[in-house]
C-alpha cells in the first residue's frame, strides 16, 4: 500500500509537468494579443511593442516556456495584467471564497444526500422512495447554472427571502482578514451579524452547486444500502432481536458508507467545475469569476496560475479520496 | 416512458412552428396563444427558438460523443492490445488530461480555439475521450487473456485482424451504454460552454446561450431564460432514461460476455 502510494506521489511532478505544458499551449492560443490589451485600446504600436518586449512576449514559444517555468520553482507566478497585481497574491484573495463555497456544498452534499439515501432505501418502493429517485434523477439533469437561475427568481425575486448573490450585503464590510473564510472569520471577531449574513448569502449558491452530488450521492447511497439490507448478516441481526435501528446505524450504514464516499470524492472534481458556473451566476468573487475575467482579458500569468491551481488541487483531492479508500476498505489494503 | 421522451426530442426538429425571424415590435411578451412561450429580447418566438435549439444541441451532444468515442476506443483499443511502451505512453497522455476537472478543461480548449459552436464541440470531445480509452482499455487488458484470442493469433491472424474482428466488436456493448448516458451530459457541457459564451454565437438559437442572453431579463420576464433551460434539463434527464433502458436491456447480454 505504502508502495502504491510512493508510486503515485512521485509521478505526480511529471503530470504536473505536462499539465503546465498543455495549459501554455492552451493559453497562448487564446485569441487576442495580451500586449495590446495591457497597452490600452489607443495606445500606438510603439507602445504596445515596447510592452511586448517588456514582458517577454516577443520571445519564441519554448524559451517563454523556459522563464515561466524557472519563475515557477521560485514561487513566482508572474503578474496579473488585468489586476497589476502579483498572481500569487491574486489567488490568496479569491481562492478562499471558492474554497468556502466548495466545502459547505460538501457538507449539505452528505448531510442531506445520505440520509435520504438511507430513507429512499428503507421505505423501498413507497412514494417517498420515488419522490426521492426522481430528484436524483433530476439533480444530475438540470444544468446548474439553470438552477440557479430559477433559485434565483423564485427566492429572491418573488418571495425575497435570501439575497441575490455577493458574500455580503453590500453595504457590509467583511471581518477581519484570518483565514479568508467568511464563515470563520466573522465568528472570530465575534461578529455575529457578519456571520448571520454570510450564512443568508452562502445559502442559495452552495445549495445550487450541492445540488447534483446530492442527487449522485443518495442514489449511491440508496443501492450500497439496498445491497447490504439484503445481506445474510443483517438477517442474522434481525433474527437476534436487535432493534431495527442498531441494525441500520450500527450494521448496514457504516457498510454502506464505504463505495459512497468514493462517489463524495469523485463529486469533487464536478463540484470544483460547477463552482465555476455558480459564481457567475451568484456573483460570487472566487477563483471562477477570476479566470472568466482573466480569459476574457487574455490575462497569461493569471490563466496560467488559476489554471495550475485548480488542477492540483483536483489531483490532490483524486490522491486524497484514493487513499481513504484504500485505508477504510480493509479488503483493498496491499 | 423512455420512448416518449426520446420521440418528443426528435420530432420536434422536423416541425418547427416559425424560423427565426425578428419582430421588434414583439419584444419581450409574456407567454400566450400566439406565442406559447414568450419573446425575446428581439421579439422572436421563443418556442420556435427552443425548437430549433433542439436540432442544434441534440447534433451537438450526437458529435461530440461520437469523436470522443472515435478517439477513445482507438486510443484504448491501441493501448490495451499492444501493452508495453505504448500503453504506459497512451496513459500518461490521458492521465494529464484526466488530471484536469473536465468543465475547467472544456472552458480552456474553447478559449484557446476562439468562439464558435463547432470550437466548442471539438473542446467538450477533447476533453471527453481519456474516459473512453481508460474504459476500453480495462475491458481490452481483461479479453486479451480469452482463449478465444489465443486461438485467433495461433491460426496467424495479425494484428489488425485481431483488434478490428475479435476484440473490437465486445467492447461495442459497454461503450454504447457510455455513450448514451453521455449524451445527455454533453449537451449539458455544450450548453455550460455556450452560457459563458465560448460556444454557440448569437444568433444561434442554443439553449445555453438563450439562458445566458435572457439572465439579465430574469426577474422582470422570467420566461426568456426559464423555457432554454427547461429544454436542457428534459433533454437531459430523456438521455438518462434511454441510458438507463439500454443498460437494463444490455445488461444480461454484457454477462454473457464476461
Amino acid at each position: 500500500m505504502l508502495f502504491y502510494m510512493m508510486r503515485r506521489l512521485l509521478v505526480i511532478p511529471f503530470i504536473l509537468l505536462g499539465v503546465s505544458v498543455v495549459l501554455f499551449v492552451l493559453t497562448h492560443m487564446m485569441p487576442g494579443d495580451p500586449a495590446k490589451v495591457m497597452a490600452g485600446e489607443h495606445a500606438p504600436q510603439q507602445t504596445v511593442e515596447l510592452i511586448r518586449k517588456e514582458f517577454g512576449l516577443d520571445k519564441p514559444l519554448p524559451e517563454q516556456y523556459r522563464i515561466y517555468i524557472s519563475n515557477l520553482l521560485h514561487g513566482n507566478l508572474g503578474i496579473a495584467t488585468v489586476t497589476r497585481r502579483r498572481v500569487s497574491e491574486d489567488l490568496g484573495l479569491y481562492f478562499p471564497a471558492t474554497i468556502e463555497l466548495t466545502l459547505v456544498a460538501i457538507i449539505l452534499t452528505v448531510l442531506m444526500g445520505v440520509p435520504l439515501g438511507v430513507l429512499s432505501a428503507t421505505k423501498k418502493d413507497t412514494a417517498l422512495d420515488h419522490l426521492v429517485r426522481f430528484t436524483a434523477l433530476s439533480g444530475v439533469s438540470l444544468p446548474i447554472f439553470w438552477l440557479g437561475l430559477i433559485l434565483q427568481l423564485v427566492l429572491y425575486g418573488k418571495l425575497g427571502l435570501l439575497p441575490i448573490g455577493g458574500r455580503l450585503d453590500v453595504e457590509f464590510l467583511p471581518p477581519p482578514h484570518v483565514t479568508g473564510f467568511f464563515t470563520v472569520d466573522s465568528l472570530l471577531a465575534l461578529n455575529m451579524k457578519a456571520f448571520g449574513q454570510t450564512l443568508t448569502h452562502l445559502a442559495l449558491p452552495a445549495f445550487t452547486l450541492a445540488f447534483s452530488s446530492l442527487a449522485v450521492v443518495s442514489r449511491m447511497t440508496r443501492s450500497s444500502m439496498l445491497e447490504i439490507l439484503a445481506q445474510d448478516y443483517i438477517r442474522t441481526a434481525q433474527a437476534k432481536g436487535l432493534a431495527q435501528r442498531t441494525i441500520l446505524y450500527r450494521h448496514a450504514l457504516k457498510n454502506a458508507v464505504i463505495p459512497t464516499l468514493t462517489v463524495i470524492g469523485l463529486q469533487a472534481g464536478a463540484l470544483l467545475s460547477g463552482a465555476f458556473l455558480v459564481e457567475a451566476i451568484f456573483n460570487w468573487p472566487g477563483l471562477g469569476l477570476y479566470t472568466m475575467r482573466a480569459i476574457t482579458r487574455v490575462d497569461y500569468p493569471a490563466i496560467m496560475g488559476t489554471s495550475l491551481l485548480i488542477t492540483l488541487v483536483f489531483i490532490v483531492i483524486n490522491l486524497v479520496v484514493d487513499l481513504l479508500y484504500g485505508l477504510i476498505d480493509p479488503r483493498i489494503r496491499f | 416512458m423512455v420512448v416518449l421522451v426520446a420521440a418528443a426530442l426528435l420530432a420536434p426538429q422536423l416541425s418547427p412552428t416559425s424560423p427565426n425571424k425578428i419582430v421588434l415590435a414583439n419584444k419581450l411578451l409574456p407567454p400566450s396563444a400566439a406565442h406559447p412561450l414568450g419573446t425575446d429580447d428581439l421579439g422572436r418566438d421563443l418556442l420556435s427558438r427552443v425548437i430549433y435549439g433542439t436540432r442544434v444541441s441534440l447534433a451537438s451532444g450526437l458529435v461530440v460523443v461520437i469523436i470522443a468515442m472515435i478517439i477513445g476506443v482507438s486510443v484504448g483499443l491501441v493501448a490495451g492490445y499492444f501493452g508495453g511502451l505504448i500503453d504506459a505512453a497512451l496513459m500518461r497522455a490521458s492521465d494529464i488530461f484526466l488530471s484536469f476537472p473536465r468543465l475547467v478543461l472544456a472552458m480552456a480548449i474553447a478559449a484557446a480555439l476562439g468562439p464558435g459552436l463547432m470550437n466548442g464541440m471539438i473542446a467538450v470531445a477533447l476533453s471527453w475521450w481519456p474516459w473512453y480509452a481508460r474504459l476500453v482499455r480495462g475491458q481490452i487488458l481483461t479479453l486479451k487473456q480469452a482463449d478465444f484470442v489465443l486461438a485467433a493469433s495461433c491460426i496467424g491472424a495479425g494484428h489488425a485482424r485481431i483488434i478490428g474482428w475479435h476484440l473490437f466488436p465486445n467492447t461495442v456493448g459497454l461503450v454504447a451504454v457510455q455513450a448514451s448516458l453521455d449524451l445527455g451530459y454533453a449537451i449539458l457541457f455544450t450548453a455550460s460552454l455556450s452560457f459563458i459564451g465560448l460556444g454557440a454565437q448569437p444568433p444561434l438559437a442554443e439553449w445555453g446561450s438563450m439562458i445566458a442572453a435572457g439572465r439579465n431579463y430574469l426577474l422582470t420576464h422570467w420566461w426568456y431564460p426559464t423555457f432554454p433551460g427547461l429544454a436542457i434539463f428534459l433533454a437531459v434527464l430523456g438521455s438518462n432514461l434511454f441510458g438507463d433502458a439500454l443498460r437494463d436491456i444490455l445488461d444480461p447480454r454484457l454477462r454473457h460476455l464476461g
